[in-house]
């Protein structure tokens, strides 16, 4: 028998390739329960609507607060759909097809976060002018606003996979999720409602938006390998 | 020559050479603790800005001090057991954790006693007792994640993991804390400065952070000998050590 | 044919927590040959499976693949392997073509009249483009196994593939079994019943 002509040689895919086609499976799956990519969004119109509920503010106290609540409530929020990162992939035994496919277990990492974030945190940003109106936050701060808060949930869900990963298959995994992500989340809230703050205060934001921007490259550029890590972990 | 190195990995051998370094650890530091709160609450001159409610430096700059060192040490330790895959390494991971986190609570106890003549209040948002109180939720969350895990070995790992992310955010936290604080509290608050120190006040200090250490190293020696005996329940040596 | 070719298990232990799951396994496969793992429940056959697959490391042990250690070679020799788990491992609110466009096209470029012959190989041509969480257990277990076949893969690793077959689909298998041997591949399977045509048997013991 033949060897080489039974086995063909690999054409092999590129890093590009896969990382496309990851990101396009998990959209693919988002999109086919639209009623899930709407849980995130609604739960940050909730969270968001306790706060003037519980502290009973009048609009122009409210306008003050609206920084660090908006924020918090987008922290929240993405928290929440994190869960999600991994968990289906191994419950059904397709993340153990995903790391035997050949392809660098960060690169498929690097694709399933990216998805993840289209769908939830980019998804933040989109409905986050809504909840600022509701909140009494001027129009001017808007610009400082949406690019504090996509720069924030794109690290926050760096930080989530490896959260993700590392709860992934365990029982009540979500709670232990919140508590390892949020206190790495902290650098980012301070920095992201810092700079929103600034701009209310008509001050300059461009400080707190460079800290908060390498604060992003930062962790996109380690946050993969210690989530492929935590995958690892995880399937052993 | 490398041997004493490699016999480090070996789970027997450091189940008694702990036994033997803890005793001498446990009286070193009994006597710079000594030491150190004779002369630090007796002999040093009060601070002319604080009065005597500076003596609590005494306890609180070593807690401090030591509960961000048991944070390198466990995450330290665990990158040695995830990468080289050493068991002993994980034993001292897990052994450290509950101690740095003691000493976190210790800080901030001590921290905000320490506030209440300063600022009026136990807790102002300090920097400092910030940082210290976002440590405590890393430390807690290494441990919960390591015992949330029935297969003790991944567990291990996974808390190896967590903690050499913490740590790494650890510098990052401290200056966010620092920043934020900076923009929100005017020059009213005051800074958790340590006053400036003349040599009677300063000895003592030193030795309480010697003294502390030390206390840290015998204790995370008894915990050791525990942790390692829990991984290795199933050998041999065990059931010898332990005559049974 | 080198006699370093195929695979080779040396002596592998595994301990999951206290358990000592593996205790020193050690068998080869050659290329053209079926080796069948059985054993009692609880006895590692899952395990070992894995541990080949490079998802679970052994404490000792090692594993083979043409003679250079798998460690070394993990990226290459996971490309040269097919794993089918206990589980048929699909994505439910996909269809089964597209299943088996995202997996497959991880590995090389497929198109979909290729994928599209696979699955009439397995008998799963009409459920095509039906969301995988429509079809039966019997008919997802042909899915799995029309994945495994356009894998093109030389080392087929098999979890329990008979459970929810019909006489058909154990027919097919054993089919698509001879004809993988026939091109110079390997397999291994874990059964619980009898496999037809094994060059081999592996028993776990407790």
């Amino acid at each position: 028998m033949n060897d080489v002509q039974a086995w063909p040689a690999e054409a092999g895919v590129g890093a590009g390739a896969a990382l496309a086609l990851i990101v396009k499976r998990d959209l693919c799956l988002s999109f086919r329960r639209p009623e899930q990519l709407l849980q995130p969004l609604v739960f940050f119109l909730i969270v968001t609507t306790l706060f003037p509920l519980g502290l009973s503010l009048e609009l122009s106290t409210l306008r003050e607060v609206s920084p660090g609540v908006l924020w918090v409530g987008a922290l929240l929020a993405s928290l929440l759909s994190l869960d999600a990162l991994f968990r289906s992939d191994a419950e059904d035994g397709t993340l153990e097809q995903l790391v035997l496919s050949g392809q660098d277990l960060t690169l498929i990492v690097i694709a399933k976060t990216l998805a993840h974030w289209l769908v939830s945190g980019a998804a933040l940003v989109l409905v986050s002018p809504l909840i600022a109106l509701a909140l009494g936050m001027p129009v001017g701060v808007f610009a400082t606003m949406l690019a504090s808060l996509a720069l924030g949930t794109l690290t926050l869900s760096w930080l989530g996979a490896i959260g993700a990963a590392l709860t992934v298959g365990l029982r009540r995994g979500n709670v232990l999720l919140s508590l390892i992500v949020l206190p790495l989340a902290m650098p980012l809230l301070i920095f992201g409602a810092g700079a929103t703050d600034r701009a209310l205060a008509d001050l300059s934001t461009s400080g707190a938006l460079y800290l908060l921007a390498s604060l992003c490259l930062f962790t996109s550029t380690l946050a993969p390998f210690a989530a492929a890590a935590a995958v690892r972990i995880a399937l052993e | 020559m490398w041997t004493w190195f490699y016999q480090l990995a070996s789970p027997p051998h450091v189940y008694r050479m702990a036994a033997r370094l803890s005793g001498g650890f446990l009286a070193a530091a009994l006597v710079l603790i000594a030491y150190g709160t004779i002369a630090g609450l007796v002999f040093a001159p009060p601070d002319y800005q604080q009065g005597d409610a500076f003596r609590i430096v005494y306890v609180h700059a070593p807690a401090a001090w030591l509960s961000l060192n048991a944070y390198v040490v466990m995450a330290v330790a665990g990158a040695i057991g995830l990468i080289w895959r050493i068991k002993v390494a994980h034993a001292v991971s897990a052994a450290s954790a509950p101690i740095g986190a003691s000493f976190t609570l210790l800080a901030l106890v001590t921290g905000s006693l320490w506030g209440r003549p300063m600022w009026g209040t136990f807790w102002a948002w300090d920097p400092r007792l910030t940082s210290e109180l976002i440590l405590l939720f890393l430390y807690v969350g290494v441990m919960s994640l390591r015992s949330a895990f029935e297969d003790a070995a991944r567990g291990d790992r996974a808390a190896a993991l967590l903690a050499i992310v913490g740590v790494v955010n650890v510098p990052i936290i401290h200056f966010s804390v620092v920043w934020w604080n900076s923009l929100h509290q005017g020059a009213t608050v005051a800074r958790f400065g340590k006053p400036a120190m003349v040599p009677s006040m300063l000895w003592p200090l030193l030795a309480m952070l010697a003294g502390f250490l030390c206390f840290y190293l015998a204790v995370l020696c008894m915990r050791v000998r525990g942790e390692v005996l829990r991984r290795e329940l199933r050998a041999r040596w065990v059931r010898e050590a332990l005559g049974s | 044919m080198s006699s370093a070719e195929g695979l080779a298990v040396d002596r592998v232990h595994v301990w999951r927590g206290e358990r000592h799951v593996l205790k020193g396994v050690s068998c080869t496969v050659r290329p053209g040959e079926l080796l069948h793992v059985r054993g009692p429940n609880g006895t590692g056959k899952t395990t070992l499976l894995r541990v080949i697959c490079g998802l679970l490391r052994p404490e000792q042990g090692e594993v083979r693949w043409d003679g250079a250690p798998t460690e070394r070679v993990r990226a290459s020799f996971q490309r040269s392997l097919a794993y089918a788990s206990h589980e048929p491992a699909l994505k439910g609110d996909l269809t089964a073509i597209e299943n088996l466009a995202f997996t497959v096209g991880l590995k090389r470029p497929v198109r979909r009249t290729e994928l599209e012959a696979f699955l009439r190989r397995t008998g799963a041509a009409a459920l095509l483009d039906l969301p995988v969480r429509m079809l039966s257990a019997g008919q997802r277990r042909r899915v799995a196994l029309a994945r495994v076949l356009a894998l093109e893969s030389k080392l087929w690793l098999l979890d329990e593939p008979y459970t929810n077959l019909d006489a058909g689909g154990v027919a097919l298998l054993s089919e698509l079994l001879a004809e993988h041997r026939g091109r110079g591949g390997l397999a291994l399977v874990v059964a619980h019943h009898e496999v037809p045509a094994v060059s081999d048997r592996l028993e776990l013991a407790a």
